[in-house]
């Protein structure tokens, strides 16, 4: 069986995870027009890489950030949402003009 | 006829009529180029042909045609979808499908089995009878039955589930049919080979050339060819081919799992589906059980295949019908379904010029074999989109106007 590591509580059998997508910046909804809002909701680049996603430990409630590679479904690390382990805590492949560098940003 | 035998086995060379031409070295520029050797591609370029006069076509295939999710589906043909226009446009398909070994002169092995769509709760029932409606409203065969009608159809069946999730009717569509899938390609892949169209195996794209927002042509492991319209049905490879040309979709690619099962005698005429216990099931004509899932629950790009997959699956089947426990699982494997959020495919223009895009097939593609390649070439050659595929555009994501269909497979109510 595959294996997942949740930051709280360890590696685990993935079948205890539920994926929730790929992680993006959402643009300020009050300052976005319809057009630009369709994109964060539906557009997205979706080409095979390592990508930041969602995912889901559903004994423990957790959410929490891992970087995948969607071609060969390895994970290179996993962590808390602002928690980057290398510190850097930049978001997905496509950073958009809206996005922050702290970890303060809005979800 | 011994004499012919005897001929033969002595005979050094044992030529087969090619069912279409070898093509190793394209030519400088086509009218259009058709990225995808499938059976969407080659029906397009068939079509292309046939319907609007447009020979001068390379069809760019980057293993060999048929090897993609063509050949890799579970075959069901059926058009008893949810939304009209969806229903409307898998029963052009099916009617095309109805008359398409004579056409292409290729035996499809087209078998019309009856399909049920089993329901195990009220609220499935409720979609059924939904379903049902639509279905004949647009004129579409399709009723609810009881569990007496699913019983005389199918009396292998359990009807109780093993107890766990007990049937409480179905979704009646009688012209649920399967088909030999690879045969659709290898049909196309002739009929549009004789009437000029030049189809190219073994050739990868690796760029499409846009200037202005206008496609120029398309780089290839066998060099650069120069062409004013390019078709991408590529299903699992959509996000990298519309990469190329820097467009973003909705899509997201899940992996498919299906499998057969040792082949037995015939005892399993019909196709049945339970959306509840994610499971399709019908018998081949070669006698193995064809059996399919649910989508894998995340996103990868590849055709690895899972033990989870076959342990779920098998599991519901024995539930279904007990005395398979026996039954041995010979072959599995995987495609690429490229998911829509609205669970309808995306075919139409696109914001770059003569790039046309016959994608988010997902789980509903083998059907839509004919009529997408129809109207696609109607699409390409003059420019706008078939009318039968208005609500499929590409447009409707950021128009806020997304179809709701959830009669594709493998999706639950």
């Amino acid at each position: 069986m595959k294996l997942l590591e949740c930051p709280m509580n360890g590696v685990r059998p993935l079948s205890e995870f539920l994926f929730g997508g790929e992680y993006r910046e959402m643009p300020d909804p009050d300052g976005s027009d319809d057009y630009e809002w369709a994109g964060y909701v539906h557009y997205r680049d979706n080409a095979p890489g390592v990508k930041k996603e969602w995912w889901y430990h559903g004994p423990s409630g957790t959410w929490f950030i891992a970087e995948r590679n969607t071609l060969t479904d390895e994970v290179l690390k996993t962590y808390l949402f602002g928690k980057d382990p290398s510190g850097k805590d930049q978001t997905g492949s496509k950073p958009n003009k809206n996005q922050t560098t702290g970890t303060e940003q809005s979800i | 006829m011994a004499y012919q035998l005897l001929k033969f086995a002595l005979g050094r060379e044992y030529k087969e009529p090619r069912f279409f031409r070898d093509c190793q070295t394209p030519k400088k520029s086509y009218d259009a180029v058709i990225i995808g050797g499938g059976g969407h591609g080659l029906a397009a370029a068939y079509y292309l042909a046939k319907d609007h006069g447009i020979t001068n076509v390379a069809v760019l295939e980057r293993g060999y045609i048929g090897g993609g999710n063509t050949g890799r589906n579970t075959t069901i043909v059926r058009s008893n979808y949810l939304t009209p226009d969806g229903v409307s446009f898998y029963d052009a398909s099916v009617k095309l499908f109805e008359g398409l070994s004579t056409e292409l002169d290729i035996n499809l092995f087209y078998s019309n089995r009856g399909h049920f769509t089993l329901a195990h709760s009220e609220s499935a029932m409720r979609t059924m009878r939904w379903r049902a409606e639509v279905n004949k409203h647009v004129g579409v065969k399709s009723r609810v039955v009881g569990t007496d009608e699913i019983s005389r159809a199918c009396p292998q069946l359990d009807i109780s589930c093993s107890g766990k999730a007990p049937i409480q009717g179905a979704l009646y569509h009688e012209p649920g049919s399967i088909a030999r899938h690879d045969a659709v390609a290898w049909g196309y892949a002739r009929g549009a080979d004789s009437m000029g169209v030049e189809i190219f195996q073994n050739t990868e794209v690796q760029g499409i050339d846009v200037k202005d927002g206008r496609v120029q042509g398309v780089h290839t492991s066998r060099g650069y060819i120069a062409t004013g319209k390019v078709l991408s049905a590529v299903a699992g490879f959509t996000p990298r081919v519309c990469k190329m040309v820097n467009l973003q979709t909705p899509i997201v690619i899940h992996p498919l799992q299906a499998c057969v099962s040792e082949p037995m005698k015939p005892w399993l005429d019909t196709i049945l589906v339970s959306g509840s216990l994610h499971v399709y099931v019908s018998q081949s004509s070669r006698g193995e059980l064809v059996m399919g899932s649910s989508l894998d629950p995340y996103e990868v790009h590849s055709t690895r295949s899972t033990f989870d997959f076959v342990e779920g699956l098998t599991s519901h089947i024995v539930d279904m019908f007990p005395f398979l426990s026996n039954v041995k699982i010979v072959r599995q494997w995987a495609g690429m379904a490229d998911i829509t959020p609205d669970f309808a495919p995306i075919m139409g223009n696109t914001p770059v010029r003569g790039f046309y895009l016959d994608a988010g097939w997902g789980t509903w593609g083998f059907k839509a074999t004919p009529i997408s390649g129809k109207t696609m070439a109607y699409t390409m050659a003059n420019d706008r989109p078939h009318e039968l595929i208005h609500s499929f555009r590409m447009s409707r994501f950021e128009e806020y106007e997304l179809t709701g269909e959830k009669g594709a497979a493998s999706v639950g109510h």
